[in-house]
């Protein structure tokens, strides 16, 4: 700002990095609507998940204790379990539901946890964009292949 | 307020009549994007009575010691909302705070409230905050034709939102969500208080639609219920109770 300039206010803290030629860079507020900026939905969708994480997480309470106290604790415990265990569990239709549901709400329960956390964490839109892909890909894989097992498992392999 | 009394003497210690002055170090986080791109800390030691407020500590540093700190204040007596500010990493209105409440011994640590553009030393860009309150319509929508009268309502049907009444749109709730500082499109604990002030007002009918605002992706569903923002509140309205009976009429509106 040159001394000729007459100005209101003095130049109070010394020399000013900009001036009229050289403005200051503009900030974009984070909430103006920019092509960039998300689309209003208008679907149920995150209700929808923000329920499925209370009704399934009360259902896994009794899945996975379950599940664990039969594995781990009760009849000999870890040591029982063998192909021969698995091979007469799957026998049942019981454990095999109740295997397949604990499958699919315990991916799906942890999956959008971590979508959650994806978006609350992830900065950067690319960041947010491959972890999710990557999120989405380890989970499909994981349900498919369990639900495969539970489906095909033979226990006369050898 | 300034000029202390000190009718009430503890008989065994006449001595402590002098002077009921102490140093107190306030330390101040600065920003001024003219001198510089990074924000630093700036220690002011100052004279002051432990009964007033941080908010009288800045006007004795801006009116005595450097003219050039620069903070908003209006009515400062906690009525505006103006003068959020994070004070020892607390939000906190600075015209609340008396400087005895908050340690004294240690410096005060004051900087501007987080996930708003800090515009220059404790100012920060309020223009997303008000975005946010705008977009879920903070006014009263009735249908059909207005009544000759005014519009009646029942004590219990006030009590019924009285709590979310109190907001003064300081942005202190806003500021202290982890989500709202990571995101800036999640609309923050203010304006869905103030949703709250206008869904379960009896006399409203747009309910509907601010519900169906609220039902978005960044509407009350990425609450994670830290209670940051009942914990920084100054008129002490419990924001997270509000967001909570939102998401449980978004929920059996729908069910």
């Amino acid at each position: 700002m040159s001394a000729e300039t007459t100005s209101a206010v003095g130049p109070v803290e010394g020399a000013s990095l900009y001036d009229v030629d050289n403005p200051a860079p503009l900030i974009e507020p984070p909430r103006k609507r920019t092509k960039k900026s998300p689309k209003t939905t208008r679907t149920n969708f995150e209700l929808y998940g923000w329920l499925f994480m209370r009704l399934s997480g009360i259902v896994l309470v009794v899945l996975v204790l379950g599940h664990l106290l039969i594995q781990l604790v009760l009849d000999g415990g870890v040591s029982k379990i063998g192909f021969a265990f698995v091979a007469g569990r799957w026998a049942s239709p019981f454990w095999q539901t109740w295997d397949l549901v604990m499958l699919w709400l315990a991916m799906l329960h942890g999956a959008n946890g971590l979508r959650t956390v994806i978006n609350d964490y992830a900065e950067r839109p690319t960041t947010r964009f491959w972890l999710k892909n990557l999120l989405y890909t380890a989970t499909v894989f994981t349900v498919l292949l369990g639900t495969l097992v539970i489906f095909t498992f033979d226990p006369n392999i050898r | 307020m300034a000029t202390p009394t000190l009718d009430k003497v503890e008989g065994a210690k006449p001595a402590s009549v002098a002077s009921p002055y102490i140093t107190v170090t306030f330390r101040i986080r600065r920003y001024n994007p003219e001198i510089s791109s990074e924000a630093e800390w700036q220690d002011f030691p100052i004279e002051i009575d432990p009964k007033e407020r941080v908010l009288d500590g800045l006007h004795k540093i801006k009116w005595e010691t450097d003219g050039t700190l620069t903070f908003r204040r209006s009515c400062a007596h906690g009525i505006c909302g103006s003068d959020a500010m994070r004070i020892n990493g607390k939000n906190r209105l600075a015209c609340k705070t008396l400087i005895k409440d908050i340690n004294p011994e240690k410096p005060i640590t004051i900087e501007a409230i987080k996930g708003l553009t800090v515009l220059k030393d404790l100012v920060v860009d309020m223009d997303p905050f008000f975005q946010a309150y705008r977009d879920v319509m903070p006014f009263l929508i009735t249908k059909g034709n207005e009544p000759t009268r005014e519009r009646l309502q029942s004590a219990e049907d006030r009590e019924r939102f009285d709590d979310t009444t109190k907001c003064i749109l300081c942005a202190a709730c806003t500021s202290s969500c982890p989500v709202f500082w990571n995101d800036g499109q999640y609309f923050g604990p203010a304006a869905i208080v103030n949703a709250h002030r206008f869904i379960f007002d009896s006399r409203d009918e747009g309910g509907e639609q601010r519900l169906e605002i609220l039902n978005d992706k960044d509407g009350v569903w990425r609450c994670r219920t830290t209670f940051n923002c009942t914990d920084a509140c100054p008129r002490g309205i419990e924001v997270t109770k509000a967001i909570q009976e939102v998401k449980r009429a978004l929920i059996t509106r729908r069910f």
